[in-house]
């Protein structure tokens, strides 16, 4: 029997509101016990110094494959993963074809198995092809493994759809992670709209295109029951959408991305595409109200939108550029610098972002070092500074908009499932 | 190799009160000081009559290749470039890209490098992706000249127009200057309310108020969707061309005809206008859209004036690309040339 003991580490576990220097104790890739004992493993893991909590989990990656494998593949996505700290990742199903059916998202988990890394939780499409034209087999793709259902990169625009696409996950207990656009008001866009955009002569993407999705789709869930998931969120408006959904019952939770609480719009001045994503970088009022959102519950989730692409793809000019950034190797050293060090949020809320509250959302039994739950764990060094640099990452691209920056907080040591795996 | 920025600047040792160029690039004139501008205007007016002469020519630019690379159409500024650039004695070579670099697979980027591969001094370059002069700069060694950048930027019709205004007024300072039209996506518009408010003039932008964002106020202009009611304050009005091509999805507004009837400009709205105002048009005209023919061919007009200033101001622009010093006061075009001699070439 393989027992493995991480011992004297700062355990913060928010699901059990466990925050204490602790030791924790597994056997047979399950926790047995978080607490005081130590006792006698066939691996001990010293953690002196470092934060032991449930493995992190990004519900919002893109992998790539089928289709972009020159950008990154299901086993190099995992890599990355591992070495961000994160046991667990949510892969987004644009691939080439959509994973919209229940065959494709067993091949997402079988090339996850055989990576061996990451755990890898399919997302199957809400429409067949993500055309947002009818409902994809949800009910298969359920069977076949799929956590939650989304046409992300793309909305589901058609209200009439996402209405019966939140009625009907429901019936499978699964939310439907919505890319919160309207296309006719994102038309050309391919920033943020606002003075930058002016100044630039960059087609602009207004806030009211994010905002005006959200606030449809919270009186859809609101009248249907079903679970609402709006996915990386980035206006004052979004914030306040969601919010007022929650304060009236809706069942609607939201996440935001590193680069959504990090980067404003003043970035695209260097026409330089690395700062082009999808929601666009907004302006400072905006990245305020993701922090306060975060500090207040608002948002429930942080979530990496790792989208790798193609160097070449991203030395088009602006407008021409695909959308996306990777974050998964980066992730944990934001939050740490940019949320926790200046006192927005707590460490343990920050973990709370990207372990139990994913898990609920995607209804994985993960994110809690419970006894018996799976022995998923991240081990990280909260002092620990270090610089970004893009070539040392194990993803295929090198789309990161936070080369040469410094952060504080690295991945030492993950346990997935029992077994250990160092971050580099 | 082309002559590097640091090696061409220091062939002319700078004389003591010589103000020097912040750069030999020219992408926008959101980035240049209110003293740039009065200088590159200044090195304009010392070429004034070399550009209006087929007679002389200077050979400041002997032996340096100007290459026009517009990937996007134009007639008057690339002819006006290539005029400009022989007229200071350089070789001159048009690069003719096809509608976009991209339809042949290949990046703005590369098809750059592989022009400079072949050793040019100057890279003038039009481009329907804003920001791409910019992001040229980072790849290759040649001065970049933005020659309309999207909407972003067109700097040398911003300076044109401003040399325009000088000749005809005397100054710029204190003037109210309209300029009316498709404001979010003109590039005219943008360098010519950077050039003006840093020279110290009143602008106003006319237009629609789907064409005109709330943003622009922060530019320091001020925004009227009346026409009637700002052009009799006018001093200068510069009327910009409808771009039907640069709207995508639904139309901005509703149709030509309530467009000519609300903003355009024709004899009887010119009649409540100063009896001094500047007519201005940075062509092509839309003659019957935006302007009537005989507003445009009238007594106020200058817009044939522009042609002439968008040459000198060329020049002005092309000699600072090379990385020659501004003129002294005083100094001619010759005494130029044998300043350079003194340079290693």
């Amino acid at each position: 029997m393989t027992t493995l003991l991480i011992k004297g580490g700062h355990v913060i576990d928010p699901a059990n509101n466990i925050d204490a220097v602790a030791n924790v104790f597994i056997s047979d890739g399950k926790i047995v016990s978080v607490g005081d004992k130590a006792p006698k493993a066939t691996e001990t893991i010293e953690a002196k110094g470092l934060v032991v909590c449930p493995g992190l989990i990004d519900m919002h990656v893109h992998l790539r494959e089928p289709g972009k494998e020159e950008e990154e593949t299901i086993a190099s996505g995992s890599a990355a993963a591992i070495a961000g700290g994160f046991t667990s990742v949510a892969a987004m199903p644009n691939t080439e074809p959509a994973c919209d059916s229940e065959a494709q998202v067993e091949f997402t988990i079988l090339q996850g198995r055989r990576a061996a890394l990451a755990n890898v939780f399919p997302i199957g499409a809400v429409s067949k092809g993500r055309k947002g034209e009818e409902l994809a087999e949800i009910g298969q793709m359920v069977r076949g493994g799929a956590v939650a259902f989304s046409d992300d990169g793309a909305p589901v625009h058609n209200a009439a759809l996402m209405r019966l696409a939140l009625q009907y996950a429901a019936m499978f207990d699964r939310c439907v992670i919505q890319h919160s656009e309207d296309p006719n008001l994102f038309g050309c866009g391919c920033m943020h709209e606002g003075r930058v955009s002016m100044e630039l002569g960059l087609e602009g993407i207004p806030a009211a295109a994010e905002e005006s999705m959200i606030a449809r789709d919270v009186i859809l869930a609101k009248s249907t029951g079903g679970h609402l998931h709006a996915a990386h969120i980035s206006t004052r408006g979004s914030a306040a959408q969601v919010r007022a959904g929650k304060a009236s019952g809706v069942r609607v939770t939201a996440e935001v991305t590193p680069h959504h609480f990090t980067l404003t719009d003043d970035r695209v001045r260097s026409y330089d595409p690395v700062y082009k994503m999808n929601p666009p970088l907004r302006e400072g009022p905006d990245v305020q109200a993701m922090i306060e959102a975060l500090r207040d519950g608002t948002i429930d989730v942080i979530a990496s939108d790792h989208a790798p692409h193609a160097t070449e793809e991203k030395e088009l000019e602006f407008g021409e550029a695909p959308f996306g950034v990777i974050g998964l190797e980066t992730m944990i050293g934001l939050v740490i610098t940019f949320l926790v060090e200046p006192g927005h949020i707590t460490l343990a809320r920050a973990i709370e972002t990207m372990t139990i509250n994913p898990a609920k959302i995607l209804r994985l039994a993960k994110g809690t070092l419970s006894p018996g739950a799976d022995a998923d764990v991240t081990l990280f060094d909260p002092k620990k500074t270090w610089t970004v640099t893009a070539a040392n990452f194990k993803s295929r691209s090198r789309n990161c908009p936070f080369e040469g920056w410094k952060l504080k907080g690295r991945p030492e040591t993950v346990v997935v499932g029992g077994r250990v795996l160092s971050c580099r | 190799m082309p002559r590097t920025p640091a090696t061409a600047a220091a062939s002319k040792p700078a004389a003591s009160s010589s103000p020097a160029w912040s750069s030999r690039h020219l992408l926008g004139l959101q980035e240049l000081s209110a003293d740039e501008i009065r200088l590159i205007l200044r090195q304009a007016e010392a070429y004034r009559e070399l550009a209006t002469s087929n007679a002389k020519k200077s050979a400041l630019l002997k032996g340096r290749l100007v290459v026009t690379m517009f990937v996007e159409p134009s007639t008057r500024t690339k002819v006006s470039f290539n005029l400009a650039a022989r007229r200071l004695g350089a070789d001159t070579l048009d690069f003719a890209a096809g509608s976009s670099s991209l339809s042949k697979g290949e990046t703005l980027v590369d098809t750059a490098l592989n022009i400079e591969a072949m050793a040019i001094d100057i890279l003038v370059v039009r481009h329907p992706a804003s920001g791409s002069p910019e992001s040229l700069t980072r790849q290759v060694k040649s001065a970049v000249v933005n020659a309309g950048d999207g909407a972003h930027e067109h700097p040398t019709q911003g300076l044109l127009d401003v040399d325009t205004i000088l000749a005809h007024k005397g100054k710029v300072e204190g003037l109210r200057v309209g300029i009316v039209g498709d404001i979010l996506h003109s590039r005219v518009a943008r360098s010519n309310i950077w050039a003006l408010t840093k020279l110290g003039a009143e602008v106003w932008v006319c237009g629609p108020s789907t064409l005109i964002p709330a943003e622009l106020q922060e530019f320091g202009v001020k925004i009227s969707h009346d026409f009637d009611d700002l052009l009799p304050k006018l001093d200068v009005v510069n009327i910009l061309r409808i771009q039907l091509e640069r709207i995508k999805g639904p139309p901005m507004f509703p149709s030509i005809r309530e467009y000519a009837r609300l903003f355009g400009l024709n004899g009887a709205r010119l009649k409540t206008a100063k009896k001094d105002i500047l007519v201005m048009h940075p062509g092509p005209l839309n003659r019957g859209v935006e302007i009537t023919p005989d507003v445009a061919d009238g007594p106020r007009s200058v817009i044939l004036d522009q042609v002439a200033h968008g040459l000198a101001v060329r020049m002005a622009v092309l000699h600072r690309a090379a990385g020659f010093a501004p003129f002294a006061t005083g100094d001619s075009p010759a005494e130029a040339r044998s300043a350079k001699a003194g340079g290693p070439q």
